[in-house]
């Protein structure tokens, strides 16, 4: 349904100004290098190439030790910055198509992420009792870079970024439902989400999926959006080079479920450090 | 050095037998195919035991057995495994004397170090997962964590008992049953480990011991009914291993190599700065992935540190695993030794400065001495390739942003140490590591309680604590 090219019904005469679908890389919103467009009804949209995800990885990497060093409470009131924006831009979700319940749905798992930013670690971490004179602490901290396979769904889009970046890592997203995809990070870019946090890269993923699986510098797969074993297990492998930690398809189907912790642990690691205790 | 007369520990408190089988389905048998290996004691040569190399249907029967046993195990209330577990540390606790001297003769380490380090660990371990056993719902995994099934763990040979009990205490504690296999040139302690296990009455099929070398653990973890791979050991297996598990659906955990800096700043305190580095390459002969085998100096006391690293070193004491008094045991294998004498070659070659205090080496066996490496830059394999031998390579820095980035570089992320008197230092730099362990003041030290495993590529999960069950539970 091509939706851009309505004419507004009060004027006459007036044709609509349609939107431009382009990437989301570092905060901005190139076309693909490779010039490349394909149409999803009616819309061309950037047709993300290899170029494209190597440089998503450069603004990821870019963006990531700054915003892992943001405080909890900081990187919080982001994601609540996030909602308050989906919300109120909840009318160009529907007009694409999106349920005005999974928009909700959205927010609401955007305000729920939100508040996890600065009690993960409390749940997560802590002191360990160990048998000596140690001080002995776990916390939790951000794996790194996540290159993501998103769901086409909002509500999907939202519960695999959302886990991601929350607790400090950034992403490189490939996105399904490009339109919708777009839009969001269109929602992101007026956030106050550093550029480069989450960048947004809408094509075929089978064609740049295997370039982030294998690139040396992503530090996690996140395999939820893709629908083929045979290629989710082909990406498997590529990530093994670098001993990526991989979020297999199937971890979560039911978006409207409660996720759980495992979106947010699946991408953390865990530093312990000891110190003696003494005069 | 003082002269100290020797002090063996008797080595009649074990009694090894000729040869052994594989401990399947709470049975002792032969393999299927008449394959055998010999286990010698690398600080004489001396072959100990004829052990045997399980075959393909030996490791089907071994998964066979585990997934007979996983039903009933798995449904046994909490607190019953508990018991069984508890058991099984009180009677490691009550053998810890012929399991350490066992330990070092397979292993080549230290007595010291097996029985005052390694052997309480081992019992505190299953001590420690024995508790968890009723105890799961509360553990942060939701209210109904459910095992996984069969485990297949393989085990490195550094720490062979020890590894045993990090992956066996916590697999069992949950429910699930493994088949694990010890590694060739260790495998005595696993199957006197099933011993254990027959003493304690433990179900048959529950823990499995299949010894073999790499075939049998990659037959292993590709086996088709295993739901669960651990393993331990170099960066390059465990690449492997993930690839073999990619599409399976099998969960897997991977604790690999390690390349770990110790940074000493200008306000350490510098003797014990020195123990910390010393006991951080030279402990267990460097033959751990932790091991501090990259020095970062702050280099304006790099020269004092050093004159004093050596006079320390010059006192370590290496020979007879056996000897109370011996610092640093026997290299694992001939080929363990060979690949440390190579490395340290190409040190050479490549323009760093080797130093070792005279010492003076048994005849036979497998030895290296303590070596430092001086002068030594980035760019040189001994600063990034993991040795895993009492090869320390030193490099100096100035600023704290310089010793964080060239602790950082590196594809590994196991440990770190940070040695300093300033807090808001100690804090900040550990903040900034990425690695799983920072040792602030002191160095490879272990605890059933505290989480161990690595970031980036010295692999994924954790060992140890509340996070060590998460690896075993659905």
């Amino acid at each position: 349904m091509p939706k851009s090219s309505k004419v507004l019904e009060s004027g006459p005469s007036r044709l609509t100004v349609r939107k431009t679908y382009k990437l989301y890389i570092g905060g901005k919103f190139p076309r693909s290098e490779s010039g490349r467009t394909y149409v999803v009804d009616g819309d061309n949209v950037a047709l993300a190439s290899r170029k494209d995800a190597r440089d998503a990885v450069l603004a990821a990497r870019a963006a990531q030790p700054k915003w892992a060093g943001t405080t909890a409470y900081n990187r919080g009131q982001v994601l609540y910055r996030v909602a308050e924006m989906l919300e109120a831009r909840r009318g160009e979700f529907t007009a694409l198509g999106v349920p005005g319940s999974e928009v909700h749905a959205a927010v609401d798992r955007l305000v729920w992420y939100a508040g996890w930013s600065d009690k993960i670690a409390q749940v997560t971490g802590g002191a360990n009792p160990v048998a000596g004179p140690f001080f002995n602490i776990s916390a939790p901290e951000p794996t790194g870079v996540v290159a993501v396979v998103a769901p086409a769904s909002l509500l999907g889009l939202v519960s695999v970024v959302a886990p991601a970046i929350v607790t400090g890592n950034t992403v490189v997203v490939l996105a399904a439902g490009p339109q919708v995809a777009i839009t969001l990070a269109e929602v992101l870019a007026t956030s106050d989400v550093p550029g480069g946090v989450v960048n947004l890269l809408t094509g075929r993923y089978a064609e740049t999926a295997p370039w982030l699986a294998s690139h040396d510098d992503v530090n996690a797969l996140d395999l939820t959006g893709v629908e083929h074993p045979e290629l989710a297990a082909e990406l498997e492998r590529a990530a093994a080079g670098t001993l990526k930690r991989v979020i297999r398809p199937g971890a979560a189907t039911d978006f409207t479920a409660d996720p759980g912790l495992r979106p947010m642990t699946a991408l953390l690691e865990t530093k312990t450090v000891w110190h003696p205790k003494g005069y | 050095m003082f002269e100290y007369a020797p002090a063996p520990e008797s080595r009649s408190v074990v009694d090894i037998a000729g040869s052994y089988g594989l401990f399947i389905d709470g049975e002792f048998d032969g393999g299927k195919d008449g394959n055998v290996f010999k286990t010698v004691n690398p600080a004489t040569e001396e072959v100990l035991a004829e052990v045997t190399s399980a075959g393909s249907e030996d490791v089907d029967r071994a998964v066979a057995a585990a997934r007979r046993a996983f039903g009933p195990w798995s449904s046994l209330p909490g607190a019953e495994r508990a018991k069984y577990l508890f058991r099984i540390a009180r009677i490691i606790q009550e053998r810890s004397r012929e399991l350490a001297v066992l330990e070092s003769l397979d292993n080549g380490k230290p007595i010291r170090e097996s029985r005052d380090v390694d052997l309480p660990l081992v019992a505190a371990h299953f001590f420690y997962y024995a508790g968890w056993a009723d105890k799961l719902a509360y553990a942060g995994f939701g209210p109904d964590p459910r095992p996984l099934g069969v485990a297949a763990q393989v085990i490195p040979w550094n720490f062979p008992l020890l590894m045993l009990a990090w992956k066996v205490a916590p697999a069992l504690a949950t429910g699930n049953t493994v088949v694990l296999k010890p590694a060739e040139t260790t495998p005595l302690s696993a199957l006197f480990f099933a011993d254990v296990c027959r003493q304690a009455d433990l179900p048959p099929g529950v823990v499995n011991i299949v010894t073999g070398a790499g075939d049998t653990g990659a037959y292993l973890v590709q086996h088709p009914d295993v739901n669960k791979v651990a393993f331990t050991g170099s960066t390059e297996v465990g690449r492997e291993i993930a690839r073999t598990v990619a599409g399976t659906g099998k969960r897997l955990t991977l604790e690999l190599g390690g390349k770990a800096a110790n940074i000493v700043f200008d306000d350490a305190p510098i003797d014990q700065a020195v123990e910390g580095i010393v006991n951080g390459i030279f402990f267990n002969q460097g033959h751990v992935c932790c091991a501090g085998s990259r020095l970062l100096v702050q280099e304006s006391i790099a020269e004092e540190l050093l004159a004093s690293l050596k006079r320390r070193m010059a006192t370590l004491r290496v020979g007879d695993p056996l000897d109370k008094n011996t610092d640093i045991g026997a290299i694992n294998s001939a080929a363990q030794l060979a690949r440390i004498s190579e490395l340290s070659e190409i040190g050479a070659a490549e323009g760093a400065e080797r130093w070792s205090p005279a010492c003076s080496l048994p005849d036979r066996g497998f030895w290296f001495a303590p070596t430092i490496f001086t002068g030594v830059t980035q760019a040189h394999r001994i600063a990034r390739e993991e040795i895993f031998g009492p090869v320390l390579s030193v490099l100096t820095f100035r600023t704290p942003e310089e010793a964080v980035a060239k602790a950082n570089n590196t594809p590994y992320g196991l440990s770190a140490g940070i040695w300093s008197e300033k807090g808001s230092r100690i804090l900040a730099v550990a903040d900034r590591l990425r690695a799983g362990v920072v040792w602030a003041n002191t160095f490879n030290k272990f605890d059933p309680a505290s989480p161990f495993g690595g970031y980036k590529e010295s692999g994924y999960g954790r060992e140890g604590g509340r996070h060590g069950l998460e690896a075993y539970l659905a």
